[in-house]
């Protein structure tokens, strides 16, 4: 035994053991395709296939007109429908069986029925009442539209009150109140700005918990491990070491979406973009440790990349707030998303993306997010144990 | 408090290792000195791979002692990894890593500095016979290489006690050869080897060898004391026609305890050659088969290991197991 090594390996970590293994699990990555393409092309591909597929915006329905009425009133009244672009005529018919069938053929999602009296109703000033069907088997869907359809009635009244009230008094008349909508940080509220940075969060969880979720089982399965437990390797610099490759590797990954969604989505960056990737190496370093813990404790590839998935994919889609907001949720689910560390990152994310907001507004959001990190890595080195049993 | 045991590199008093209910390891007690090749010899699951890595700190005793170049195998692991290189019974490099890059890898892990990385980097590869090699994958080699390139990536650290569990299990004669010539190489230059095997010709190479058998060991002692003082039994060699069948009717002989075939004759075991050799070859004639010779031999290290195991065996009122132990 020489002194040089005597002192690097007493003082804690040593730099030359975390740097040889870090090495050489860069070597193994980009020498296997498989994990190649688990490491960059998958991340592109969720990323393009949530951001298209995944959109939450509701326009040109179709919609089949039934106008029973036939009179100038209810044509206005159809016209209005036409000037906006959520609805698309797709037909017109002169029965309800022709509604019914449209609609079980999918060809209409929305009938607009005007009954026979409606000209006469809105003349004298009586209730005219439209009929509107929606295809309530999607259910998100038929929400917006029945919203949308209300609306497009209300400027239909709106009209009609005001042209009734300049033919009687002469002259220009406005409503007494009037509501101007505006939405905040997404003015065309577009679920695409909102989406991915969600995104970019669970394709993180993800991949970065697969990734590292074979790299302890696969050194078990394979015998390398009782090779290298036997020399004075200590726990923390094969953590380290394992861990450097795939947060390289996890960094490129946001890197390549946050480009993809700049350029591709069109997604507007507005805050500190700084800010985004410290929080995104924390979650980074909290995702990688909870793959590497699975993989340690589970020994076995198949089942530790099993677990890493089901345990990182569904929480993170379901009760992150990504697609469904926490908000809504009954009070049992909502105690849940406090542990899924997506949903912190996804609040952080938005807040960055969307209000610009930096960490005097959100610094509970990345307290959790970072406590939860530390957290794992901490466990990830519990668990690794350099023993047989 | 090294003062009286500075020549023993490894020493054991009541080593148990316990798997639920099964015994792997039953009180073993033994000293290796420094620079010895010592061997541990035994049938498949009687307990070396589990001994050997107790020793190198893998494995937790679950109970008795031992010592390491000085240090406690249950509290000074770290310690001891630092002293030793080890090698596990499946080849454990990595086959997607070249020669070098498994080289580089294992060095840094053992905290070469480069220069000293290089050096010893070189040795191995000359070692290992991989010069035209080096930056081939490591998986495509075939297994002398690997063996040879497995010991010299446990061994970059120039540690003074090395633990080679079955080192040459899978390999071709010449390779195996070849393999005990580093062996010798280093012993020679006073490390302590430390090495499982189940083949009989390694064993006589070893300077001590134990035999250990369902976790006990039952002889301990260098080849050739092993052959003169633990045999009680005589050897007798019978060359004959049809040893085959000629076995059956030999073992009916009261003064015969166990006959077995050995190349091309009979091994017959008896406590007393002389009366042996003429009831055996009366027999022979009697039945018709033709015979060229008998003769009383030196037992080989084989015969003395059947005949222990089968005295464990019959003490442990078991039959039966004597073959398989002697196939494996």
């Amino acid at each position: 035994m020489r002194d040089s090594r005597e002192k690097a390996s007493t003082s804690g970590l040593s730099a030359r053991r975390v740097f040889a293994i870090a090495r050489k699990e860069f070597t193994h990555v980009l020498r296997d395709w498989r994990s190649l393409t688990l490491a960059l092309a998958i991340p592109v591909m969720l990323i393009l296939l949530f951001g298209y597929a995944l959109n939450l915006d509701v326009k040109n329905v179709p919609t089949i007109v039934y106008d029973a009425s036939g009179t100038p009133e209810s044509r206005d009244f159809v016209r209005l429908f036409g000037g906006s672009t959520y609805f698309t005529f797709v037909d017109r018919c002169d029965n309800h069986r022709d509604i019914a069938r449209a609609i079980d053929r999918g060809r209409a999602m929305v009938a607009i029925v005007i009954p026979t009296d409606f000209a006469e109703c809105v003349n004298a000033g009586r209730k005219a009442e439209i009929q509107v069907i929606v295809d309530g088997s999607d259910a998100n869907t038929g929400r917006l539209v029945t919203g949308y359809v209300s609306a497009v009635g209300l400027i239909y009244y709106r009209n009609l009150v005001v042209k009734r009230a300049e033919q009687a008094g002469g002259g220009a008349v406005s409503m007494p109140v009037s509501v101007e909508h505006r939405a905040w940080y997404n003015p065309e509220l577009r679920s695409t700005n909102n989406i991915i940075p969600g995104i970019i969060a669970i394709v993180m969880m993800v991949i970065a918990a697969i990734l590292t979720s074979t790299t302890v089982a696969k050194e078990w399965e394979l015998g390398t491990m009782e090779q290298l437990i036997s020399t004075p390797v200590r726990v923390q610099e094969l953590v380290v070491g394992k861990l450097t490759p795939f947060f390289v590797i996890g960094f490129l990954d946001v890197t390549v979406a946050v480009a993809m969604g700049q350029w591709i989505f069109g997604v507007p960056l507005r805050g500190n973009a700084a800010l985004l990737f410290l929080m995104a190496a924390v979650f980074l370093i909290g995702a990688l440790s909870t793959g590497f813990m699975i993989s340690a404790m589970l020994k076995t590839q198949v089942l530790a990349t099993q677990i890493a998935l089901l345990s990182t994919y569904l929480p993170t889609l379901l009760l992150s707030g990504f697609v469904f907001a926490i908000e809504n949720m009954p009070q049992a689910i909502r105690a849940i998303t406090y542990f899924v560390p997506a949903r912190y990152f996804i609040a952080i994310m938005r807040g960055i993306y969307m209000k610009g907001i930096g960490l005097d507004v959100m610094w509970f959001n990345a307290l959790l997010l970072s406590l939860w990190a530390l957290f794992m890595f901490a466990l990830a080195n519990r668990k690794l144990r350099l023993k047989l049993d | 408090m090294k003062t009286e045991s500075t020549d023993i590199a490894v020493s054991v008093s009541g080593l148990t290792r316990k798997f639920g209910n099964f015994v792997a390891v039953d009180n073993v007690s033994f000293d290796v000195r420094k620079g010895e090749i010592f061997g541990f010899i035994g049938p498949n699951g009687a307990g070396k791979s589990t001994t050997i890595r107790m020793l190198c700190g893998l494995l937790m005793p679950t109970s008795g002692e031992g010592r390491v170049a000085g240090y406690d195998i249950s509290r000074e692991q770290e310690k001891i990894k630092k002293q030793i290189g080890y090698m596990s019974q499946k080849f454990s490099l990595y086959a997607d890593l070249t020669v070098e890059e498994n080289i580089n890898f294992y060095g840094g892990i053992y905290g070469l500095k480069a220069s000293e990385l290089k050096a010893r980097g070189e040795w191995v590869i000359e070692m290992a016979g991989l010069t035209d090699h080096r930056r081939s994958l490591t998986g495509i080699l075939s297994g002398g290489w690997k063996q040879r390139l497995a010991l010299g990536c446990a061994i970059l650290h120039e540690p003074p006690i090395i633990f080679l569990d079955e080192p040459t299990s899978g390999v071709d004669p010449i390779s195996r050869r070849a393999f005990w010539d580093l062996i010798y190489e280093m012993s020679a230059r006073g490390v302590t080897v430390f090495v499982t095997t189940h083949y009989m010709d390694e064993a006589e190479y070893c300077d001590r060898i134990a035999l250990i058998y369902r976790g006990l060991v039952i002889a301990l002692g260098t080849p050739q004391e092993l052959k003169t003082e633990r045999m009680s039994d005589e050897i007798l060699d019978v060359r004959c026609e049809n040893p085959h069948d000629a076995m059956d009717e030999i073992e009916e002989l009261a003064c015969v305890k166990d006959v077995a075939l050995f190349g091309s004759g009979l091994h017959v075991v008896t406590p007393d050659a002389s009366l042996a050799e003429t009831e055996v070859a009366s027999l022979l004639n009697e039945k018709g088969y033709g015979f060229d010779a008998i003769g009383r031999i030196s037992p080989s290290l084989e015969d003395v290991f059947v005949s222990l195991i089968e005295e464990a065996d019959s003490e442990n009122d078991g039959g039966g197991t004597m073959r398989e132990a002697r196939d494996a």
